[in-house]
């Protein structure tokens, strides 16, 4: 068996903690399918706290950009300061419950 | 009327025997994620078990804690079923030992959850929802596994034959639970086996298979070389 047989697809896998909260990137699990790969991902990574709800997608399945593309991507121009909200004070309530 | 020292024993043994059977595949699954699942499940019966000892050792009244019914008892005084006792063979051996118990073991958590003793069926509750979740695992495997590969079908409907006459103790006189895992069968493209001519049995009054003492000996090997010693 090569090593590339070896392997089932790799899933990313998404926790949410509280209701209301954003999914977050917790890691990834490999698996053949997704009933399989959410089972993985609870027993790796629900088991330690509080976690509402679990997604998982495949890992092939996610567009990414390419770092090569970072600076026309990503970097519009951080002179443009008036381009970022960062003169509000943002309410508490207004925040997904996380510290930025 | 509450549960007696003996059926809580049975209730405590059968997991604490199981998960231990359960954490000799930690570090030997097929598959890294697999082990994990595996270990989980035991550390669920693990658990499980710890409380039925404690209720087990509370009713008997003789101060005996967990710990000691667990690791300072003989094999003649364990209450497990002989089933979960057996191996854990190859995967699939392993898989439908876990769907061979939970059948069982399932209907019988959710009617003790419901009965007339309280600390028991408060402990019944919690274990029934980690089994639910334990036999959504390894009924996924045992359909996956009977329903895919020639190699795959071959092992599971090997190890379903294997452990089949273990079973008549913990399916006495509940007809329906043949019935339930004759459809979970089909789907995996298994057949049940017929009742065994020479059913198993003598789990429940302390009559084991040679598997047991070699399970225990390692077992209990820390705690009787070192009596009464805190970790």
């Amino acid at each position: 068996m090569t090593s590339e047989d070896s392997q089932w697809p790799l899933w990313e896998v998404f926790v949410q903690e509280k209701t209301g909260q954003p999914h977050e990137h917790a890691g990834s699990v490999h698996a053949p399918d997704a009933e399989l790969a959410l089972q993985a991902a609870r027993d790796v990574y629900a088991r330690r706290g509080p976690v509402v709800s679990l997604w998982v997608v495949e890992s092939a399945r996610i567009a990414a950009t390419a770092p090569a593309d970072a600076a026309s991507f990503l970097e519009p121009g951080p002179e443009k300061i008036y381009r970022h909200p960062r003169f509000y004070s943002v309410p508490k309530a207004g925040k997904s419950g996380k510290k930025p | 009327m509450n549960a007696s020292v003996e059926e809580l024993l049975a209730l405590a043994d059968d997991r604490l025997v199981l998960g231990h059977r359960l954490s000799e595949w930690c570090g030997h699954a097929p598959i890294l994620e697999e082990d994990i699942a595996l270990s989980n499940v035991g550390l669920d019966l693990l658990g499980q078990a710890t409380r039925f000892l404690e209720l087990a050792g509370e009713r008997e009244g003789r101060g005996r804690s967990a710990d000691q019914l667990a690791f300072l008892r003989d094999p003649t005084e364990f209450r497990n079923c002989l089933l979960v006792e057996q191996p854990n063979g190859d995967f699939a051996r392993t898989i439908a030992r876990q769907v061979l118990f939970d059948a069982a073991a399932l209907p019988e958590l959710e009617r003790l959850a419901r009965g007339g003793d309280a600390e028991l069926a408060a402990l019944a509750a919690q274990a029934a929802k980690e089994s639910r979740y334990h036999a959504r695992h390894t009924r996924d495997w045992f359909v996956r596994l009977g329903d895919g590969s020639e190699e795959s079908h071959r092992r599971m409907q090997a190890a379903l034959d294997f452990l089949w006459p273990f079973t008549a103790e913990l399916y006495a006189g509940r007809g329906e639970l043949r019935a339930e895992l004759e459809t979970l069968a089909a789907q995996a493209t298994l057949e049940l086996p017929g009742d065994p001519d020479f059913p198993a049995s003598g789990g429940r009054r302390g009559t084991h298979s040679e598997h047991l003492d070699h399970l225990l000996s390692e077992m209990q090997c820390v705690a009787r070389a070192h009596p009464g010693a805190q970790w």
